[in-house]
């Protein structure tokens, strides 16, 4: 436009100026030079990104205090209690390595969701219970000024674990060391049972156990989105292919040499691309559910002769379960608790619709490939569906509607988590091997990997028991009642 | 409306704003994001006003000591601004000044009978004052703001005596906790109605119909849940409980379908 006039501004000479052409259409293209005004106005204004020096917005930070390895629901209430518990606001930085942002494989999306105290160790009972507690006070730790509050569809209907006759008297235990610890849980027998949930076949039920309060299950996914937004933490998508350590040559009080390492650097690689950032950190969280195994071989654990506490690998592996989806019309009613048979099926209610989810857990030698999450649906008819029948004769007449697999971060060990640091790596922590029950744990492990960071102990709750030493000196903190 | 001047801080949250408040919340939206004074004076009258709740809800199960289990529950109650009934005598409630009759102190060993905690501020940790009162016959929750669904399943202590229960109006009972109240066999009137946290209303009324048989379930009319299709053939559906109806397809209720043999991820 400006061409066009400028020539005829010429030609016709100044006698035939324009009202408002005076130097260099100042007028003309009023809307494009207005928008080209904005858009200088806002890069200068601050908040917006300079494009002059390179974007590495999608790298992680060069500097860190903690790098916690996994974004599920253990790795981000480790991150969420180092934040509520730091000594000053904002005083650590945390970042959170997480390898697939869309959770597809995480163990946190794919489960069940139930909470429930009915567990043999005291540790499990206490950890339950605090995690119960904080679900049902959500809203005041995870607050979040302009967000809506967190609504976690929890369902309070309880755990109705049934024994035969011979783990009758390890259940009574179980009851009684569960009442100690404040868990409401009662015990029923099969006149009682029959009485309150008549859709029950007690042939071969010796004992049952009914969790009173506290247990029940809830949305996983809400949980994962509330520690999300709530913690003021670095999230960065990448994977973690290398940690950089030194080691120190230290002796024991009992004269051995003792090759201590120290990680001080971890290597972040980008999605779909070779690009990565060395990360400099002071201590390494290991919460990487199922795939805590390699991350604990970067960092060399497990690398030196078998039988000494170089040697000694972490014990967690990857294991397959599926969970079916079904529906039953004349099936049990709203009450059903999350019920739990002595073969081990366990089914509950899912929504108001006569639909159930359940599944099973396989023996050993049935132990499924986990090499992907596919699913075998001659499992369910095989495995658990005559189960279930025979339990409940109202399912005899279901229809299976869908189905999907997620990974057990398994400690083949002991089926027990592994918290705190490794004797040798001294500033690797780990928070992974629940086999099952991490969702329920995760506030309560939490805290107490948070606690042992800043404070150098458990404080709240002692989980001693649960420390890595445990497998090189061979003792087992055996849990007996895994779903 | 019970929260229309509850300011600018919401606790439930459950319920929608119109008209002008609307404008209000964008405006103080607006402000939240971009000033970080704004949303620091927010987040603190946010911690302020729960604790206040906290506080409302502390325990007063020291004084059962002193004065017998069901004084020091009828206290509770009667601070929160409830009312209660003793066994045989008179309603007792608190005035528009918040005071009550001392009279109450003097009846150690006469259980209550009746609670009506109507608007009450009574949330989860108040509950253990409530479950003092152990021979108590009624109690009406109607539009309390903090119980939810993990308040009810902690009513089954109160399940030989309880016979009346009114949770009409609670903004944050949803169906999840009417199905803990399966423990109280011997209630013989329960109110559910405007709920508004609850999916399915009618279905949840028929649900709940089934699992109490002895009890007068009031609130919705199930019917209001169904609509009528584009084609309206007559389908008859069958309602357990219910041999008498015939109802028109399609129905809010699930029917089975043919499972999908793949079936990956939820």
């Amino acid at each position: 436009m400006i061409r066009r006039v400028l020539p005829h501004g010429l030609g016709r000479g100044l006698l035939t100026r324009r009202p408002g052409t005076r130097r260099g259409g100042f007028s003309l293209d009023w809307d494009g030079k207005v928008s080209e005004i904005k858009k200088k106005i806002k890069s200068i204004l601050p908040g917006t990104p300079c494009d002059v020096l390179p974007d590495t917005s999608h790298l992680p930070p060069e500097h860190s205090d903690v790098v916690v390895v996994g974004g599920g629901v253990l790795g981000l209430s480790v991150a969420y209690w180092l934040k509520q518990l730091e000594n000053r606001r904002g005083g650590m930085r945390v970042l959170v390595v997480e390898r697939d942002h869309t959770y597809s494989q995480a163990s946190t999306g794919l489960s069940v969701g139930g909470i429930c105290q009915q567990f043999s160790l005291p540790e499990n009972i206490q950890l339950s219970l605090f995690s119960a507690s904080f679900l049902r006070n959500i809203n005041e730790y995870l607050a979040v000024t302009n967000a809506p509050p967190l609504d976690l569809q929890f369902n309070p209907s309880g755990y109705l674990l049934l024994a035969s006759e011979k783990d009758a008297a390890a259940m009574e235990s179980n009851v009684k060391v569960q009442k100690q610890e404040g868990a409401k849980v009662c015990l029923m027998s099969p006149d009682q049972l029959r009485n309150k949930f008549p859709w029950i076949n007690t042939e071969g039920v010796a004992l049952a156990s009914y969790g009173m309060e506290n247990e029940g299950w809830f949305d996983p996914w809400c949980l994962l989105h509330g520690l999300r937004q709530k913690v003021g933490v670095f999230f960065c998508q990448g994977e973690v292919t290398r940690f950089v350590t030194s080691s120190q040559r230290m002796m024991t009080t009992d004269d051995e040499m003792v090759t201590l390492k120290s990680i001080h650097e971890v290597h972040v690689k980008m999605d779909h691309s070779l690009e990565y950032q060395p990360v400099e950190c002071a201590i390494v969280i290991n919460a990487a559910g199922a795939w805590s195994a390699q991350i604990a071989a970067l960092a060399g654990i497990g690398k030196g002769p078998p039988g000494t506490l170089q040697g000694t690998k972490l014990p967690v592996e990857p294991r397959k379960r599926y969970v079916y989806v079904w529906h039953c019309p004349q099936g049990p009613g709203l009450e059903t608790p999350l019920v739990a048979d002595t073969s081990g099926a366990y089914f509950r209610r899912e929504g108001l619709g006569s639909n159930y989810l359940g599944g099973r857990s396989p023996a050993e030698e049935e132990e499924p490939d986990p090499a992907n999450l596919e699913v075998d649906h001659d499992f369910f008819q095989e495995k658990v569906w005559p189960h279930l029948a025979l339990r409940v004769p109202a399912f005899e007449t279901l229809k299976v509607q869908t189905a999907w697999a997620g990974y057990y971060d398994y400690n083949t060990f002991d089926q027990n988590g592994v918290v705190g640091p490794h004797p040798l790596v001294v500033n690797m922590y780990f928070a992974t091997g629940f086999s099952g029950h991490g969702l329920q744990q995760a506030p309560g492990v939490g805290r107490a990997v948070a606690e042992m960071i800043l404070e150098g102990s458990f404080q709240t709750i002692d989980l001693s028991p649960f420390l890595f030493n445990r497998f090189y000196l061979g003792e087992k903190t055996q849990e007996n009642n895994i779903m | 409306m019970w929260n229309g001047t509850r300011g600018i801080h919401r606790l439930g949250g459950a319920v929608v704003p119109e008209g002008n408040q609307k404008k209000e919340r964008k405006m103080l939206q607006f402000l939240n994001n971009h000033f970080y004074d704004v949303e620091a004076l927010r987040g603190y009258l946010l911690q302020r006003e729960m604790s206040k709740v906290h506080l409302k809800n502390r325990s007063f199960t020291w004084l059962e000591e002193q004065h017998g289990p069901y004084s020091a529950g009828a206290f509770f109650i009667l601070k929160q601004g409830g009312a209660v009934k003793f066994r045989d005598k008179e309603w007792i409630r608190p005035d528009k000044y918040g005071h009550f009759s001392p009279e109450f102190w003097n009846f150690r060993e006469v259980p209550v009978e009746a609670v009506d905690a109507s608007d009450c501020e009574i949330n989860y940790e108040g509950l253990d004052n409530l479950l003092l009162l152990k021979e108590l016959q009624s109690l009406s929750l109607q539009r309390c703001p903090h119980v939810d669904d993990w308040c009810l399943s902690r009513l089954y202590p109160l399940a030989d005596s309880l016979q009346e229960l009114s949770l009409a109006g609670c903004p944050r009972v949803s169906e999840r906790g009417l199905a803990c109240l399966h423990h109280l066999q011997n209630l013989r009137r329960l109110d559910i109605s405007d709920l508004p946290a609850v999916s399915n209303p009618g279905l949840t009324q028929i649900l709940v119909e089934e699992m109490l048989p002895n009890c007068q379930v009031v609130g919705v009319d199930w019917a209001e849940g169904l609509k009528l299709g584009p084609e309206e053939h007559e389908v008859p559906v069958f309602i357990p409980g219910c041999p008498w109806l015939k109802v028109t397809a399609p129905v809010t209720l699930r029917q089975p379908f043919p499972c999908p043999s793949s079936g990956l991820g939820r």
